[in-house]
């Protein structure tokens, strides 16, 4: 006996082109899902383990905890903002340009905020995968001193949100790839490398340290690190976790804008 | 072995007689642009209508308001009856589209391109399942079913991109330039799908610059040029109207079909002067020629043939179709 199709309930719009991406990956995720672990492992061995001997001979502590223990959370930040950024870059690109799979999409029922909102989904869902694996090793390494890393799972997601959300509305904008390469050497790079994941954002002149606490990299990193070394501080980490979340707000908004404009002419 | 048909039969929503598509006065600008200037046609259902026309006439404009993809400017358009300004998603989920470029993804297989499509219009897997072993037959790529899309051919890509338009079993298919860079036997190939669609009750509305495809596959076509309906009729009522039975194509060689024009100029009640060749429209083609030799004209080659949309077209607009 058949069930009649009208007695289940619609799936929601948005869902329906999450579907597409959740489709696709199944051609890629081996090779994704091993990064994943393999990352993780070669950056905390390598700099958390390896590096970080040295800077404990030298000063004992970073930060008052040991170095892996401090750098693992801005790791994991820094990578969200990597995986949420690639993931938004050319994706969407290839979505307008070269598939047009979202002009597959907007002749369905589909419309222009559901193909946006089905991507931003579907980054968020890899996030939660990247950071959770993260997490997961970084326990391993026994850098996770609080349940509350528990936590940091969804602040990693909120953290790369902040960059995909932004970074679509961006990659909406542009007819070909040399905008990325930009967005990489002057933007990402230089926030994984100045925003707190290897070294305390103190070191920093004075100048600069007011520029890295603008950049969202070093709110993601803080509240990572604060919650897996379980240092809460419900003022700073609220301002950190509502900097993130209006971030990925206007992130959206733009991208539904840019999204429109491309796509629906 | 019969080829199975990919459905039974057209169940449409909407009341008999009420047309498929209303468009009143339709009109698409971009910035000062006008791509379509205040066209009028209605579309009826079980009908195959055809938008011909060289490339920016503003076809692909016009399928593209009544896909509900591209916003109207000014004027009416319904699609089944609804608006699509208020119920986009609504006709989209009723509708079949085959865009001029196709989207399929092509580093997935045939099969999951037809999966995904299906599972936008939310079908069971199951029922999407079912329909694609049925499309795949119908398209002619069931053994290709697990094969990546991108090393098809362009006719392959092109019936699959038909057969995922027709997951969601649309009342109404909109084909833009269904075969378009095609080779001849694989246009043949989709011509013959499409017809078999058409006798299934599927509404067809197909743009294409082809006047042997609009000719074999349209019930009544709309001629477009610069946004702007020329003419709209049955294809054998637009050749009756706007050219003579037969013509007669006669090449004088290079430079020489200027001057032999102006002296053949009355003897048939039109002339056209193409770049390489002189028509003269008449309703009898043979005693035109004769009379053509009688006057002492040797042209290099000379070919009788009955008229075409070509000539609708030629005459209506100035212009050739395919340039």
């Amino acid at each position: 006996m058949t069930v009649p199709t009208s007695t289940r309930p619609a799936t929601p719009m948005w869902a329906r082109s999450l579907g597409y991406w959740l489709y696709q990956y199944k051609r890629t995720w081996r090779g994704s899902i091993t990064t994943s672990f393999l990352y993780p492992v070669l950056y905390l061995s390598a700099i958390g383990v390896g590096l970080g001997s040295l800077v404990n001979h030298h000063a004992h502590t970073v930060d008052s905890v040991k170095y892996i223990d401090f750098l693992a959370p801005g790791l994991m930040a820094a990578t969200a903002m990597q995986i949420g950024g690639n993931e938004a870059m050319y994706p969407v690109m290839g979505a307008i340009k070269w598939m047009k799979t979202y002009f597959a999409m907007l002749a369905t029922p589909l419309g222009v905020v559901d193909v946006l909102l089905g991507h931003l989904a579907w980054i968020a869902l890899r996030l939660t995968a990247v950071t959770g694996i993260y997490l997961a090793i970084m326990a391993l390494f026994g850098t996770v001193h609080s349940p509350f890393g528990l936590l940091a799972v969804p602040a990693g997601v909120l953290t790369g949100m902040a960059f995909a959300a932004p970074i679509a509305a961006f990659a909406a904008t542009q007819v070909n790839d040399a905008g990325f390469s930009a967005l990489y050497r002057f933007g990402m790079i230089p926030l994984f490398l100045f925003s707190g994941t290897f070294f305390p954002v103190s070191q920093l002149p004075g100048w600069l340290q007011i520029v890295a606490d603008a950049t969202p990299l070093y709110h993601g990193v803080a509240l990572c690190r604060a919650l897996t070394l379980g240092r809460l501080d419900a003022g700073g980490d609220l301002v950190h976790a509502a900097y993130l979340v209006a971030l990925t707000a206007v992130g959206f908004a733009l991208a539904r804008r840019s999204f429109r404009r491309r796509l629906v002419t | 072995m019969p080829l199975p048909e990919p459905r039974s039969a057209v169940t449409s929503t909407l009341p008999v007689g009420e047309p498929m598509v209303v468009a009143r006065g339709l009109v698409k600008k971009f910035g000062d642009f006008v791509a379509v200037d205040t066209i009028d046609f209605e579309i009826a259902q079980g009908e195959s209508y055809g938008l011909l026309g060289p490339n920016g006439a503003g076809k692909t404009s016009t399928m593209r308001m009544i896909a509900c993809m591209s916003p109207v400017t000014d004027g009416t358009l319904r699609v089944l009856g609804l608006d699509p300004a208020t119920d986009g998603a609504k006709i989209r989920s009723r509708i079949g589209l085959v865009p001029q470029e196709d989207t399929l993804d092509l580093e997935l297989t045939v099969l999951d391109n037809l999966m995904i499509y299906g599972r936008y219009f939310d079908l069971p897997r199951r029922v999407i399942r079912e329909r694609a072993d049925a499309l795949l037959e119908f398209s002619q790529l069931s053994d290709r079913a697990h094969d990546k899309v991108e090393p098809l051919s362009g006719g392959m890509k092109r019936r699959l991109t038909i057969a995922r338009a027709l997951v969601s079993e649309p009342e109404l298919l909109i084909l833009d330039e269904p075969t378009t860079g095609l080779d001849p036997q694989a246009r043949h190939l989709l011509w013959d799908r499409l017809y078999r669609l058409k006798q299934q009750g599927v509404t067809l509305v197909i743009t294409t610059h082809y006047m042997d495809e609009a000719e074999q596959l349209c019930d009544r076509l709309a001629v477009m040029d610069r946004g702007r309906v020329a003419a709209e009729d049955t294809p054998a009522a637009l050749i009756a109207r706007y050219s003579t039975r037969e013509v007669v194509e006669l090449r004088f060689g290079p430079g020489g079909n200027d001057a032999v024009a102006a002296e053949l100029d009355g003897l048939v009640e039109r002339l056209e002067v193409l770049p390489d060749r002189l028509l003269l429209y008449s309703d009898d083609g043979d005693g035109t020629l004769d009379e053509v030799h009688r006057l002492g004209y040797h042209p290099e080659s000379s070919l009788v043939r009955r008229s075409t949309l070509e000539d609708v077209f030629l005459r209506l607009t100035g212009r050739s179709l395919v340039e």
